[in-house]
């Protein structure tokens, strides 16, 4: 049964780190990356406290404080712009405007087949190709509009192929 | 003369990243051999003689930090390489990461053994997950050739370096907020003192350095103290890697030697390159968020410590990001302020809520409701960031703010009286939420 798989992945997880509480932020973040909605649901943060042996609302302080984790459930690939001045003044603000068209929702939301969700970020350190976007652990940089539909394109198609 | 000086980048893009072959046929690990024929208080003196200053924002002499940790009789003492690079316009940190981690690694075992400190940890953003990969491969292949790990070059001294994740939080920056986050906590800054060299990491002695002031220290051994120093200035010893990014044609990381202009920095063309599309310098942002921002009428300050300090600008991170005419002044702050209320990490009340009214009063500014006495209450909102918040983060939030009202005085007089010189405020597409 899929949740069960699910109870021994995340076990999978939290053993690959050794139980070690040093490593809850480690443990949350590849919860998340094999979650397939980019998010920690509250039964596993659950499981991660039993585990490490912390108090819950440890973990849901590490979780709400951290930015790269979501509580709620998001599209398959988070698409995140960077908002950060040196990205700002290379116009990153076209660049949402882009994705908006091609995606057909607006900044914050998912698309109705759950495949992306657009959100903002903070500076990811590829100031130098800006303006950029992150999907995943990828950096795209000097996006034009012909480069973001290109982009959109792709992912589809790679999760057309493993369906 | 060349305006770059690779001391520390010179392998970058060159050597196969994480092959140690390729690291010790350029020469790498010749420092660390050294530095097992010296004792430790030898090589904190070429430290000091080298006058390294903390590249990770602060300025603090590395030799005068070593120094103060080796006096503290306690163990087991642990050695902390901060890569949390979260300061919008810097990306430095990523280029020693990614295409020469070995030379990272080699600094961080020299501190290792100044200290007697088998276990070094470096906290690499999460932002960062795929350089996490190369780092992670260059320690294994670092193991395997005896460099790192058991009984290193067969001295019997043992060291391992232990990689750490961010997720997401630029305050985990902050050397004491970054303890607590290796510690697999929420990164919240913690009260100084005690001092993180005597209370720090699992409450144990601790030495924070950011990643390139660690990746100078072999060559510091290596070449001694006085000749490290003379590549720089008389107080700027060495050489800074410097970010350049915003409106400039050659955006990049460059190593430079303490003293060149900013005007070289920016115009040069084997640098910045000037501004792209025969636009007009504005202004330029250094250091990062928290840095001062300048103006054309300083671009021959040179590039140094001391030079920038004494005209009210800084070295920070090394970022120089470069704003072209187009750009109006109360919108960057807006996008200055947002970035610090995002990051605020809410424990002290003057940094939580002082981003939030700042950035109310500047959106006043630029939908032109702003009054005179908004002004004032700006005026109030800076001095008290300043003075009273928790860390380091909310006293230097205001800086940008408070340099560029200096500087542009009759730009934040324009928009009381509705007009953007700009021409980005009052229009129909001004900044979205
Ligand atoms: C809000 C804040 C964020 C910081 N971010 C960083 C950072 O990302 N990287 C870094 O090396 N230092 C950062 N620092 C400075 C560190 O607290 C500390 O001074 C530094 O890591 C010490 O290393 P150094 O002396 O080698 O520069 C930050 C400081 C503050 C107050
Ligand atoms: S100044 Fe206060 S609220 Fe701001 S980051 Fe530091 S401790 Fe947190
Ligand atoms: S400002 Fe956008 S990546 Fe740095």
């Amino acid at each position: 049964m899929e949740i069960i798989r699910r109870y021994e992945q995340v076990l999978a997880i939290i053993n690959k780190y050794g139980k070690a509480k040093e490593q809850l932020l480690s443990i949350l973040l590849d919860i998340q990356a094999t979650s397939g909605q980019n998010y920690v649901a509250e039964e596993w943060a659950e499981i991660v406290a039993r585990e490490l042996d912390l108090p819950i609302t440890k973990v849901h302080d590490v979780l709400t404080f951290y930015a790269m984790f979501n509580i709620e459930p998001k599209g398959k690939y988070v698409i995140e712009i960077c908002k950060s001045t040196p990205c700002h003044v290379t116009k990153a603000d076209a660049v949402v405007a882009m994705f908006e068209e091609v995606l057909g929702i607006k900044l914050g939301e998912t698309t109705p087949d759950k495949l992306f969700t657009l959100m903002h970020t903070n500076c990811v350190g590829a100031c130098d190709i800006g303006p950029v976007a992150k999907i995943g652990d990828q950096v795209y940089g000097n996006l034009t509009a012909a480069k973001v539909a290109e982009i959109v394109t792709s992912y589809r198609e790679v999760s057309s192929c493993q369906k | 003369m060349s305006k770059i000086n690779k001391l520390i980048s010179a392998n970058c893009g060159v050597i196969r990243p994480d092959s140690v072959e390729d690291y010790v046929k350029a020469g790498g690990y010749e420092g660390l051999k050294k530095a097992f024929t010296m004792k430790p208080e030898e090589i904190i003196g070429e430290v000091k003689k080298a006058k390294l200053l903390g590249r990770g924002g602060a300025a603090y002499p590395a030799g005068s930090k070593w120094e103060q940790l080796l006096e503290i009789p306690e163990f087991p003492k642990y050695i902390v390489i901060n890569a949390d690079e979260g300061e919008p316009g810097t990306f430095k940190d990523k280029i020693l990461l990614s295409q020469d981690p070995l030379r990272v690694i080699e600094g961080m075992t020299i501190a290792g053994y100044v200290f007697n400190s088998h276990d070094g940890y470096i906290y690499i953003r999460g932002e960062y997950r795929a350089i996490q990969k190369v780092f992670r491969s260059a320690i294994d292949n670092a193991v395997k050739a005896g460099y790192l790990g058991q009984n290193i070059l067969g001295t019997g001294f043992a060291f391992h370096i232990h990689i750490m994740t961010g997720a997401g939080a630029y305050v985990c920056g902050e050397n004491s907020a970054l303890l607590n986050s290796i510690e697999g906590k929420a990164g919240r800054p913690r009260i100084k003192p005690p001092h993180l060299a005597e209370v720090g990491l699992f409450l144990m002695p601790t030495l924070v350095n950011n990643v390139e002031s660690i990746a100078n220290i072999p060559t510091i051994v290596l070449e001694g103290g006085e000749k490290y120093l003379s590549y720089g200035t008389k107080d700027s010893g060495g050489t800074k890697l410097v970010c350049l990014s915003g409106n400039v044609v050659n955006r990049g990381v460059y190593e430079i030697p303490f003293g060149v202009s900013l005007r070289d920095i920016i115009y040069d063309p084997e640098l910045g390159g000037g501004i792209p599309n025969g636009k007009k310098l504005k202004f330029f942002h250094l250091g990062g968020q928290s840095g001062p921002i300048g103006s054309q009428a300083q671009l021959d300050t040179l590039y140094c410590y001391k030079a920038l300090r004494n005209a009210g600008l800084s070295v920070g991170s090394g970022a120089v990001v470069v704003m072209d005419e187009d750009v109006c002044v109360i919108d960057y702050l807006k996008g200055v302020t947002e970035f610090f209320i995002h990051e605020s990490c809410g424990k002290c009340t003057p940094c939580r809520e002082g981003n939030k009214q700042i950035y109310a009063i500047l959106c006043k500014l630029s939908e032109g409701q702003a009054t005179q006495d908004d002004m004032a209450v700006l005026r109030r909102l800076i001095d008290t960031m300043t003075n009273a918040s928790f860390c380091g983060l909310g006293q230097s939030a205001t800086v940008a703010l408070n340099t560029c009202w200096k500087l542009f005085k009759a730009e934040f007089e324009d928009h009381l009286n509705q007009k953007c010189p700009a021409q980005v405020c009052f229009t129909e597409q001004g900044r979205g939420e």
